[in-house]
């Protein structure tokens, strides 16, 4: 199995390492695993008040292509709102690394990984309202 | 698939084959050890025979209180809440279930090698030490350093303070000797000497008066409610004799980890070994590679077969930087780029081989990709 520069070089030299805190409620978390393979990633995106995502990081336990993908989806949301970032699809990021077919699973779970992160910010937003409505 | 080399003995020892007997022959047996008839005092047995081999493997007094816990934590809590002491002086560089384990903690400094300085320890005992319990550790569990407990046993004494020493992660590394420490309390673990996980014991001596942080059913001499944990107390003591009868086996693991540490350093003499001129346990090193995020080298080595940790393998993923390393005053850039790589009884020379060539791998590819930018 031969894989692509690009996946190489996100696997060899992941970009975005690292974790924010969970409890920051600017911070959503998404962490999603692949029973199938073992695989482990944690994905968290810093979002401003606009709804830009600011920050990214992200820690994968697993095979190369998981780290290619998590790191090469940490670069992407970068700049972007979380309504752009949720558009981001598992076949983008297959065909950006050319992950070999038996890879492809390693790209959903990027693509799960955004989603969660997204939903875990929502979430958070929808409570701080909440709260913020039984105050007043 | 990478051969999978296991680094990380004290995160969790690999099971040794005979404690997984005994731990199968246990649980055929059967019976609860509080039941009076023929198969409950089969139960029993068991259990007793276990806390006569703990007893005997660490030197502890005929007389001593030997009860068996759930792990390494339950007896760190057990020491410093069931002791009744009002204050619990701890080293900085306590593991979290020590420094979670009292309402009332005050750190002792610790010195650049994590060692504290018992001048200072003294200066805390002021206002007087019958209210106290100090609790240090034997080993860090990061660091592999170890402390002159007997020099902290010697002083705490003078002020009718009580000693805990956390004993986790030096029993089956070095010599375990309850008596000859003099302390009044020792914690210990099974899965960190290749016994079963879930199960641990809190020794004290006769004179300590302990009360149960979990009452109920008053087993263990009413100090931990609770059915015994049969099988994993037959395993632990089990695990215990033979990490003491392989003791010996610990002067080759530190032939390997100081050959690790020598060709790391050989290869990039900017990576940093912490407290290496420390007194430290034969298998432990936590080296850091510079400019290179633990969290980073973690991934990466885990991709390339190796399993090691950044540190406290519970406290990995909450916090930055260790707590140990800051403790200690380790610069921050150092800290963040430590990992934590500790030997055992599994550990072949040929692992070592298969690790150095992963560290020098990593590191000249990231040399690399720091030179291109």
């Amino acid at each position: 199995m031969s894989y692509s520069k690009e996946l190489i070089d996100h696997y060899e030299n992941p970009r975005n390492v690292g974790s924010m805190e969970d409890s920051d409620s600017t911070v959503g978390s998404g962490l999603v695993g692949a029973p199938a393979c073992g695989d482990v990633m944690k994905l968290q995106i810093k979002v401003s008040a606009e709804g830009i995502i600011e920050d990214a990081k992200f820690k994968t336990f697993g095979c190369g292509s998981a780290i290619a993908s998590s790191s090469l989806v940490t670069e992407w949301v970068k700049g972007k709102t979380i309504e752009e970032a949720g558009e981001i699809k598992n076949t983008d990021i297959a065909e950006e690394l050319a992950l070999p077919p038996v890879k492809i699973h390693c790209s959903i779970l990027a693509e799960d990984a955004i989603k969660a992160a997204i939903q875990d910010y929502k979430g958070k937003v929808a409570d701080a309202d909440k709260k913020q409505d039984a105050a007043e | 698939m990478n051969p999978s080399v296991y680094m990380d003995h004290n995160a969790t020892s690999p099971t040794r084959s005979q404690a997984v007997d005994a731990v199968m022959r246990a649980m055929q047996i059967g019976g609860n050890p509080s039941s009076v008839h023929a198969q409950g005092r089969k139960a029993r047995r068991l259990v007793e025979d276990a806390r006569e081999q703990l007893r005997q493997v660490v030197n502890a007094p005929q007389s001593a209180q030997i009860v068996f816990t759930s792990c390494g934590t339950e007896a760190n809590t057990l020491a410093l809440q069931g002791s009744n002491r009002a204050k619990a002086f701890v080293a900085a560089t306590e593991h979290p279930s020590v420094m979670q384990a009292h309402g009332c903690i005050e750190c002792i400094p610790v010195d650049v090698n994590g060692l504290i300085d018992p001048f200072r320890l003294e200066e805390m005992f002021a206002g007087g030490g019958d209210d106290v319990i100090v609790s240090v550790m034997l080993a860090n569990n990061e660091t592999g350093v170890l402390q002159q407990i007997e020099g902290i046993v010697n002083i705490a004494h003078r002020y009718d303070a009580l000693v805990h020493c956390d004993a986790v992660q030096a029993l089956g590394k070095i010599d375990v000797d309850f008596a000859a420490l003099g302390i009044d309390l020792m914690s210990l673990s099974g899965h960190k000497i290749g016994g079963p996980l879930g199960v641990g014991a809190l020794i004290a001596t006769k004179d300590v008066k302990l009360s149960p942080i979990n009452a109920g059913g008053g087993q263990e001499g009413g100090l931990r409610g609770g059915t015994e944990n049969v099988p994993g107390i037959v395993g632990f003591g089990v695990a215990a004799e033979l990490a003491r009868d392989e003791l010996a086996d610990m002067q080759r693991i530190k032939k390997l980890r100081d050959r690790l540490e020598e060709r790391i350093i050989d290869v990039a003499p900017d990576a940093v070994v912490i407290a290496a001129l420390a007194h430290r346990l034969p298998n432990t090193t936590f080296v850091a590679m510079p400019g290179v995020d633990a969290d980073t080298q973690i991934m990466a080595f885990d991709l390339a077969g190796v399993c090691l940790s950044a540190g406290s393998a519970c406290a990995s993923g909450k916090t930055k930087t260790s707590p140990v390393l800051s403790a200690m005053g380790v610069p921050a850039d150092v800290a963040k780029s430590a990992v934590r790589v500790s030997l055992g009884h599994s550990t072949t020379e040929q692992d070592i081989d298969f690790f150095i060539s992963a560290w020098v791998d990593l590191y000249q590819r990231m040399s690399a990709a720091k030179t291109a930018a």
